[in-house]
This record gives C-alpha cells, structure tokens and sequence, in this order.
C-alpha cells in the first residue's frame, strides 16, 4: 500500500514538473524555489543599485568642498541608499534563503502559502520603482535620511513624501506576508518526528525573525501613515503647533526600528551556525542555548529603542534604563560568539570561501558589536551621536555581519541550487577583494567619526580630507570586487563540474539529501525518522 | 485509491504534525487568521502610542510639556525662605514674520507666590496671520510644578497686518519644586496656524 502511495506521489510529481514557458514560469509561479530565486536576484538587483548610490556619495567625499552634485541631492543618495539596502537588499535576500531553504531544511513540499508567496515577491518591484522613480520626478527622491524625522519629512519635505510612504506600505505588505508565510510553515509543515528542537537553527533565526516582522511591520505602516496625513490633510501627530510632538515620532519610530536591526542580523546568525559547524567537521556548539539567546535578543529588542535618542533630552533614569537594557544584549549575543568559536575549537577546519565569510563574520561582526557596546553608553554617545562613529558601526553589522552571511550562505548552498560547484578561485578573490576593501571602507570612518566628523554631509573640514579620500578608495574596491560575486554566480549557472548532493563532507541537513541540483518538488514524501535525526543540529 | 484513503493512511503514518491535507489547511488557516490579528493589533498599537505618549508624559512630567489649560491658584502659603529664577525665551517657527519677544527676560519668584509678566507680538506681514504659542520647560522635570493661571498659550492670536499687541502670562512655581532647581526657563515657539484655524 505504502509503495502504490509512493508511486502516486512520484507521479504527481513527475506531472507538476511542467514549468509554465518564459516569463510567466516566473510571473505565476508558486513554486518555492523558484520563488527563492526571484528574491535572490531581486536582492542582488537592489544592492548594486544601492551599491551605486553610494558610490556617488563616495565620490563627493573623496576631497572636500562640494564637487560632484547639490547639498540637496547628495541628501537624496543617502537617504535612498539606506532605503533601498535596508528594504531591497538585506531584508529580501534573507527572505530569499527562507524560500529556498525551509522547506527543503523541514522536509516539507513547499511554503505554507504558495500563492501569498507568489504576491508577496511580486509587489516588490512595484514599491521600489515608485521609490527610485521619486529620483525623475520634479520633487526629487526622499531627502530626509532612512530614518525620515519628522518634521524634514513634513513640513521641510521636497514633496516626496507620498511617493516614500506609499512605497514603504508596499514594502511592509510584503515582508508581513512573507513572515507570516515562514511562521505558518515552520508550524505547520514540519516533517512528522521534527520538534522544534529538533529543526536546524537556521530555521529557529528565520521562526524569531518573522515574529519580529510581524510585530513591529505593521508600526513601521503606522507610524508613516502619519506622516502622510500630517503632510497632506492636517493632522498634527508630530507638528508642535497643532499639539503633536516630533519627539514623539522618534519613539514610534525607533520601536520598531531597533527590532528592525534584529530582523536583519538574526538570520545571519543562522546561517553561519549553519556553515561553521560544515566545515569544522562538528556539531554547533550549544545548539539550546543558541535557541535561547536568539530569543532573548528578540525580546530584549523591544526595550531598547531609545538608545537611539540619548540626545533629545531625556530624563536621566531614562538614559540609564535604555544604556542598561542595551548592553544586556551584548550577553546573549556574546553566548552566540563563543559559541561559534568552541564550534571551531579543536575542529577540523578547512578554509572553503562560504567558511572564509563565516570567520570573516564572526570577527568583524564583534567589531561591529563593540562599537555598538561604545555608543550604547550614554555619556560617550554625545560624542558620537550622528558622527561617521556611527555610520562605521553599522556598516560593520550590517555589511562585514549581514552581507558576509549572505554570501557564506550563497556559496554554501549554490552547488545545492545550481548543480555545479562555483569556481573557487573567482570565490576566493571575492573574499580576499572584499575583505581588504571593506576595512579600508569602513575602519577609518571610526577615527573620522571620534574626531567629530558629522554623518549625511556632502562636505567636510579639511583635517578629514587624507581618511576619506582612503574611504573611498575601499568604498570603490569594494563596489568593484562584488562584480565578481556576479561572475561567480552567473558561471555557476551556466555550468562548472557537477556537483554531487553533499558537496561538503561535514554539512549536515535534509537538503544534502536530495540531489544537486535540487529537483523541482522535493519531499513530497517526507524524510523517515532516520533522515531528521541525521540532520539534528542538537544531537551531542 | 481515492483521496479518503490517501488522507486516512497519511493520518496513520504521520503522528504529529504534518496530517491530512485538509487538517493541513485548517491549520494553516487558523495560524495565519492568528498571525493577521497580531498584525492588526501592532498596527492599532502604533497609533495606540499617541495617546500612551502624552499620558507617560503627563504623569512623569516628563518633555517638558506645561498645563495646557488654566490652573487654580493654590494659595496655600509662599515660601520666602527659597527664589527661583525663571527665564523667558522666544522662538519664531519657520516662516511667521511676527515680533515676538518677552517684555521681560527673567524674573526671580518665590515658590507659591503668584506672578503676572507680559509678551509683545507684532504683526510685520501685509497679510493677517493667526499664531499659536507653544510653551516648553526646562529642565522637563520642572513642567510639571510651573503652573499657568493665564496664558495667552491657550487661545489663538489672530493678529491683523501690523497689528501689534501685548499678551499676559500668570503664573506661579509649586511649592514643592524639587530642591535642585534653581532656575527654570519656559521657552514659547510661535508657529503659523492660518491655514489650518481658517
């Protein structure tokens, strides 16, 4: 009976395999990798494009005085830049990998909700053309930073106001579907035998994540349709005259923006307690207590918002609860470090380009959370606050922490999703291009950032000039060296040698045992007992 | 085999979550129905924030934000043995092309005992203009034991083109003034309201 189930299902399987022909393979599409795919690409699309902002804002920077482009216009690159890799890259590209790895990592057929998932991709493009499109427009694009203050975004907007809000709706739309999507498949689609702590922390990142998502998106839509109706039909949320007040949106806003910087490194945590554990030839370390930590970041995320803000004259209990409250956060994220080190204590290592990045994470995301430890104390925050201290910061989370998972991700599972192994020394100088340009990108902005050097200016004084003329040296090598990564990828598609269904000897997980690359339905049947204790994570 | 079967047999075979595929999509059903009205609830919680904000602040005296109505003189005693200076800024918003300046720029006052002091506006565009005051104290902790009496704060200023005027503030410090204050400074900034009192 079990084998006439078998065969049934292998002959659905066989009659689903009809892909639709040309673009509408892509355009209806409800099929997860698939799906995976067209985030990936569209991830990638956008980080060139916000990649290209910033090479503009680069350039203007090399010496000082005002060379290339307006006051008003170099507003426009930074505020669209962070928009866009805030919105279009990081956050899409993790949405990606959840597509194409969930399932196959849970042994279930598909996501949850195919269909949804197929809407939720495809609204995307839309919200991002109405944004960059703001750029051609009599207006201009939106000049008042990613973090929109009110009132530059509305008394003192250029009129692009509506164009942002109504693109941020689109975006938040999408990712509130999107996580939904992963919570109710993590629930719901489990292969029978899988507890949750049986599911690979990969899985347990993106699980938090979405909850976040799906917390805080939705004050994201809130706190902009305010700004829309004090823009345009009179309302004084944030206007003083009218009884508002502007600080007040600083707090909506940074309730949701501090879990936002979560949502975008919790699932790099993820993919590296993934990749570390692969080429140390070992189990993670302290799988549980990953899972624990993971959660008390999430939590912790919602009480500290105000640490962005030490400057607006808060009350002085105020400052202490919010320094206090943040540097708890270094304690969990600190048990996920050493964890990741006692993974590679007395392993055996071996150096491919997705464990490069993992190593490359590890140290310069602690980098990255140190600065973050300096700038959560209050009395030194006056110093820093709105200075290049703070843009080094957090391009060290998000750029050497989020991107350089990204791709220690990407390599990893390229020879699951393309069937051919990258060419490995195109991939190592990727890395090796990367990692030196991105420390010269981004190490001296700390200095230039002590010395008192603001952020979002297009000019500077002129004891600034020798550090950022060195900055934007690395910011252009670094620019350079990520079409190299495109030549990678598109190689790797379009063929290199075969890869086998488990390409790295210490890998563990379900998708290493379907074969490379991964056949269009996987897991109709789901995997026996056998297969998901094989591919336990937490198993000692 | 039909499709029961298939389910039954699944059912069987699968002890805990993944079961039928229409048990499947109840499940997910009633998850996303769940998930939606945590969205719908965060989004309620958003605009919920506004009004919490100005109650936190209320109660803690926090952003020195002062009574937005008249208060009840309470003459309960003045305490000679303490003065407090309190100092008068003037602020115009973007835009609003009045004179607006306090006619004195500080006062030295006892705790409890009341006070009277005066602002000049004049109108200098060839149009009329409605302004609004908003007041601000600081240090933030002190909004909540400065208490107007009178303010021209609360109303609306209409004022014709060229018009000028001169606008009364009473008021006095609460008796129990947090002894480290010594000096509190109540700022007005003067915004440009025609369009939306019209």
């Amino acid at each position: 009976m079990t084998t006439d189930v078998m065969e049934q299902e292998s002959h659905n399987e066989h009659h689903n395999d009809h892909k639709m022909p040309g673009l509408k393979r892509w355009l209806y599409t409800t099929n997860h990798k698939d799906i995976g795919t067209l985030y990936l690409w569209f991830a990638f699309i956008m980080f060139l494009t916000g990649g290209a902002l910033a090479m503009v804002i680069r350039a203007e920077l090399f010496q000082p005085g005002l060379q290339l482009v307006e006051p008003d216009f170099f507003n426009q690159l930074t505020t669209v830049h962070g928009l866009v890799m805030v919105f279009g890259a990081i956050m899409p590209a993790f949405t990606g990998f959840a597509n194409w790895m969930l399932p196959m990592m849970l042994g279930a057929p598909d996501m949850a909700l195919p269909r949804m998932n197929n809407w939720s991709f495809w609204i995307l493009p839309f919200a991002f053309a109405i944004l960059l499109g703001s750029f051609f427009m009599e207006s201009g694009a939106p000049n008042f930073g990613w973090t929109f203050y009110a009132p530059l975004s509305t008394t003192y907007s250029n009129g692009s106001t509506a164009f942002f809000v109504f693109a941020v709706h689109i975006m938040g739309i999408s990712s509130i579907m999107g996580a939904i999507n992963i919570v109710v498949t993590i629930m719901n689609m489990r292969a029978p035998g899988m507890t949750y702590m049986k599911m690979p922390l990969f899985v347990w990142t993106f699980f938090i994540t979405a909850y976040l998502l799906i917390a805080v998106m939705p004050v994201l839509a809130g706190v902009v349709t305010m700004l829309l109706t004090d823009t345009y039909f009179g309302t004084s949320f944030f206007d003083a005259a009218g009884g508002g007040d502007p600080v007040m949106f600083q707090h909506i806003f940074w309730f949701f923006g501090h879990p936002e910087v979560y949502i975008m490194i919790l699932p790099a945590f993820g993919i590296v307690s993934t990749t570390i554990p692969a080429f140390s030839r070992k189990r993670l370390f302290g799988y549980s207590s990953m899972v624990y930590a993971t959660s008390s970041i999430a939590l912790l995320s919602f009480i500290v918002w105000a640490h962005h803000m030490f400057t607006t004259g808060m009350p002085l209990f105020g400052e202490l609860f919010f320094m206090y409250c943040t540097m708890l956060i270094a304690v969990p994220t600190g048990v996920k470090v050493f964890n990741w080190v006692a993974t590679m204590w007395r392993g055996s290592l071996s150096f491919e380009t997705p464990m490069l990045f993992s190593i490359a994470f590890v140290i310069l995301f602690t980098i990255g959370g140190f600065s973050g430890l300096m700038l959560a104390m209050t009395p030194v925050d006056f110093q820093y606050h709105d200075t290049y201290f703070v843009v080094a910061h957090f391009h060290y989370v998000l750029v050497t922490g989020s991107l350089f998972s990204l791709y220690a991700g990407a390599y990893y599972w390229l020879p699951k999703w393309t069937g051919h192994m990258y060419n490995d020394s195109l991939s190592k100088w990727h890395f090796w291009c990367s990692l030196v340009s991105v420390n010269l990108l981004f190490f001296p902005m700390h200095f230039l950032g002590l010395a008192g050097m603001p952020r979002r200016i297009p000019d500077y004084a002129l004891q600034f000039a020798d550090f950022n003329k060195w900055v934007s040296i690395g910011g252009f090598a670094f620019g350079l060296s990520q079409l190299i990564f495109l030549a990678v990828v598109i190689k790797c598609i379009r063929g290199g040698e075969k890869a086998p269904a488990k390409p790295w000897d210490g890998a563990i997980g379900l998708e290493w045992t379907v074969a490379s690359p991964a056949p269009y339905h996987t897991f109709s049947t789901p995997p026996s007992q056998q297969e998901i204790d094989d591919a336990d994570q937490n198993q000692s | 085999m039909n499709n029961e079967d298939k389910a039954n047999l699944n059912t069987d075979t699968n002890n805990s979550t993944r079961t039928s595929t229409n048990n499947a999509y109840s499940a997910n059903n009633k998850t996303v129905k769940k998930l939606l009205l945590v969205v719908l609830a965060m989004f309620g919680f958003g605009f919920a924030l506004v009004p919490l904000y100005d109650v936190f602040c209320d109660i803690t005296g926090l952003n020195g934000k002062t009574n937005t109505s008249a208060a009840i003189y309470d003459s309960s005693g003045i305490d000679k043995s303490r003065l407090v200076k309190v100092q008068f800024i003037t602020r115009n918003a973007k835009g609003i092309p009045w004179r607006f300046e306090p006619v004195i720029n500080e006062i030295d006052v006892h705790p409890g005992e009341m006070k009277l002091v005066s602002f000049y506006a004049k109108n200098n565009a060839t149009h009329d203009i409605v302004g609004q005051a908003v007041p601000s104290v600081s240090p933030g902790m002190a909004a909540n034991y400065f208490h107007k009496i009178e303010c021209f704060c609360f109303t609306q200023q209409p004022l014709e083109a060229g018009e000028e005027v001169e606008m009364s503030l009473q008021f006095y410090v609460d008796l129990d003034l947090p002894a480290d204050i010594k000096t509190l400074t109540l700022s007005y900034t003067l915004y440009d309201i025609t369009e939306k009192s019209s």
